[in-house]
Order: C-alpha cells, then structure tokens, then sequence
C-alpha cells in the first residue's frame, strides 16, 4: 500500500480472523484491527473527516482554533490533522487519563485543558461546551457530527462488506455511537438481517460517583433503533479477554476491544452459525502504564477500573 | 421473584447508604414498584412520569441493556442482577 500522504494512510485495516477465541468452531470470529491507523486507532478515521467536511463547508479557517472534548483518542486522531493542515488545537480531557494520551497529545503539539476527571468524558463535553461560547473556536463535536457516523459508513463499514460478504453479526463498543451507526448503517443495506451490538464499559464507581442521573448524556448522533443488543462489561471481564487477545491470538488491542470480544463471546454462545465481526478500536499502547497485561488479575482490574478506559 | 438491584451511589441516599438491594417481581417495572414502596422517592429519576424508562438512565438485567429487551416490562427470574447506571459517553 502506497499512500502520498499519512492522511491517506487512514483506514483499509486488516480484518483477521480470531477463531481461537471463539466459543464454537461453527461460529467464526473476526478482528478489524483499527489499532493499524496511523495514530493507533479509529479515530482517525472522524477527525480526518469532520476536519475535511468543515473545511469544505467554510467553516474552519486558518484563523480559527481546534477545540474538541474527548477521552483521548479523537484528540490524539485530531492533532494528526490538525498538525499535518497547520491548525492550532486544543483538546480537553478528563486528568484521569493516562501518561501515554498525555505524551502523544504533546508530541503533535496539541494544547491539552483538562476537566475534572470524575466527572468522566461528561465533564470534558461541559468544559468545551464553556470555552466554545468565544467565536474563536471551532468544535468539531465527535458526539453530534454526522461525518462521524458517515466516517464509517463509507470506510469501515463498506470495507467490512467487501472483505466479509457473509457478516451475519456485528460488535463495536458505545462511545460517540457514530462507528455503531455509520457501520451499522452499511451492513444493513447490504443485509437488512445483519445484528449490531454494542459494548458499553461499566466504569469505576468514581466515573459515576458525583452525577446524578438527570446529568446522564446520550450524544445526539445515536439513534438506539440501530443497534439490537447491548451490553454493559465490567473493566474485569474486558481485561480478561483484552489479555485472550494477546495471548491467545497475538492481538494486542486496548481495553474497550476486550470489552467487544467479551460481548461477541456472549452472543457467539447463542448461535449456531455465524460471521461475527468485532471492530477492536485501538491497540494496546496507550494502557501500557496500566499493567493490563503484567499485573495480578484482580489488581489490574482495580487499576483500570480506577482510571478512564473508554 | 426475588432480584438484586445495584444502585448507583446518588441512589443510595434513599437506601441509607445500600448499594445492593433486594426486590420482589416478576417484571423490571414491579420490582421498581415494590422498591419504591420500600424506599420512598428511590425510582423517581428511573421512571418518568409517564410509565416510561428516563432517557439519560440505563438499566441492565445481567448485563445486558433493557431497551433491548422488553424495556419496563422486561421478565426477570430468580437470582437476576439488575444495574441501574447514568448514561455515559466515550471517545
């Protein structure tokens, strides 16, 4: 693959298969690996987009700063961008997460604000949502763009259906909605039977701790008429695959791609014959520090559920 | 039927500080019921006013969302684990 530029380096992952970890030999498993991109995950696929559709519309001019609230990886993707086009970005994060989204935010030059980190990626939306009352910035907004949902309706899920024609079932973790969407979208076009199912995290008590629950927020690109099922998975139960992942298969995937393989398990169990597509968002780097992989279970476990996963 | 429903911790107020607790029903909108009879005002951001599940609320029955199942109606059986959390986002 030959690209003119790392911009166009974004997306056509490799979809492997992961049958080791499938419950059933009738029932196969399969990894969309979009740990491949080139800031390591997904998210490069939304923030080349929704930079791309501004800049068309004429709303993003040179003049104008960047300023997008995340957990990290939108941030990570848009400082790429923002990087390679000559914008000045400013993401804000929550402080719980970890050193690695820290450091590369920093290496592209991005400005980092940071929110409470019990408040989660809530508080960080609040914050932007503060700052973008000055004109100057520009909000991209992951959690309301329609190029996020489009992002993966013309790449991820257009690239699943030429590389797997039989997908019956489809698994992707809940954050923004708009890889669940955009992708659920595609492969329902393409076979209206085709399940789509979302993992959502079951954050530490901390995440929660402090909201209450009129301050929940669903962003406005998810229409839950998309999806058929979906699950909630404890920080225990998506290390434990996370590590599958690793150790069974060679995949090393970050923490919300255990949290779909767990889930995909799930379903897996209850079919007879099946195509199951897991999308695995990023890879393992940025959780390093968490010793997902090196420390005793049960005290990993309490480590990631401590610190912001999703 | 008897269920365990895990609160979460803006909940717990009505509960004197419980984060599990039990209820009896065979459906998710009669062991709200039968814990709002207990704990007075428990299930008042669950529920609206008109019978239905609050938008920024999710309830699970052994993990799995009940939006997707049979919502308020939801069956439930012996030993179910029902978790009621605040939507969250990610990204």
């Amino acid at each position: 693959m030959r690209a003119d530029d790392i911009l166009e380096a974004i997306g056509d992952t490799p979809l492997v298969g992961i049958q080791r970890l499938s419950p059933k030999p009738s029932v196969r498993l399969w990894a969309k690996l979009e740990g491949q991109n080139p800031t390591g995950s997904l998210k490069d696929r939304i923030a080349r987009a929704m930079i791309e559709r501004a800049e068309a519309d004429g709303e993003l001019s040179p003049d104008r700063i960047v300023l997008e609230p995340t957990s990290g990886n939108t941030g990570i993707a848009l400082a790429l961008v923002a990087r390679r086009k000559g914008y000045r970005l400013m993401v804000v994060m929550p402080d719980n997460a970890s050193e690695e989204r820290v450091r590369l935010l920093e290496l592209y030059g991005a400005e980092i604000v940071f929110s409470p980190g019990d408040l989660g990626t809530n508080g960080a939306i609040d914050v932007a949502r503060r700052m973008a009352e000055d004109a100057r910035y520009f909000v991209p907004f992951q959690y309301g763009n329609p190029a996020n949902p489009d992002a993966h309706y013309r790449g991820t899920g257009a690239e699943i259906v030429r590389d797997l024609p039989e997908v019956t079932h489809f698994v992707a973790g809940l954050g923004t909605g708009g890889t669940l969407m955009g992708v659920g979208r595609r492969l329902r076009e393409h076979n209206p039977d085709v399940q789509v199912i979302a993992a959502e995290p079951e954050l530490g008590e901390l995440v929660y701790g402090l909201r209450s629950l009129d301050e929940g927020f669903v962003p406005p690109i998810f229409d839950e008429a998309v999806l058929d099922r979906k699950f909630l998975v404890g920080a225990d139960d998506a290390l434990r695959a996370t590590r599958d992942l690793a150790e069974r298969e060679g995949v090393f995937a970050g923490l919300s791609s255990g949290a779909v393989l767990h889930a995909a398990r799930r379903v897996a169990e209850s079919l007879e014959h099946g195509d199951v597509v897991c999308l695995l968002a990023d890879g393992g780097w940025k959780y390093l520090s968490t010793e997902a992989w090196t420390a005793d279970i049960d005290d990993a476990a309490k480590r990631v559920g401590e610190t912001l996963w999703w | 039927m008897s269920v365990q429903v895990r609160l979460p911790t803006i909940m717990r107020s009505a509960t004197a500080g419980e984060a599990t607790v039990r209820g009896d029903g065979g459906t998710l909108r009669e062991v709200l019921d039968d814990l709002e009879s207990r704990y007075p005002g428990l299930t008042r951001s669950v529920v609206t006013e008109d019978g239905g599940l609050h938008r920024f609320v999710n309830v699970y029955v052994n993990q799995e969302d009940v939006r997707y199942l049979g919502a308020l109606e939801t069956e439930l059986t012996d030993g179910d684990v029902v978790s009621i959390l605040p939507a969250v986002a990610g990204g």
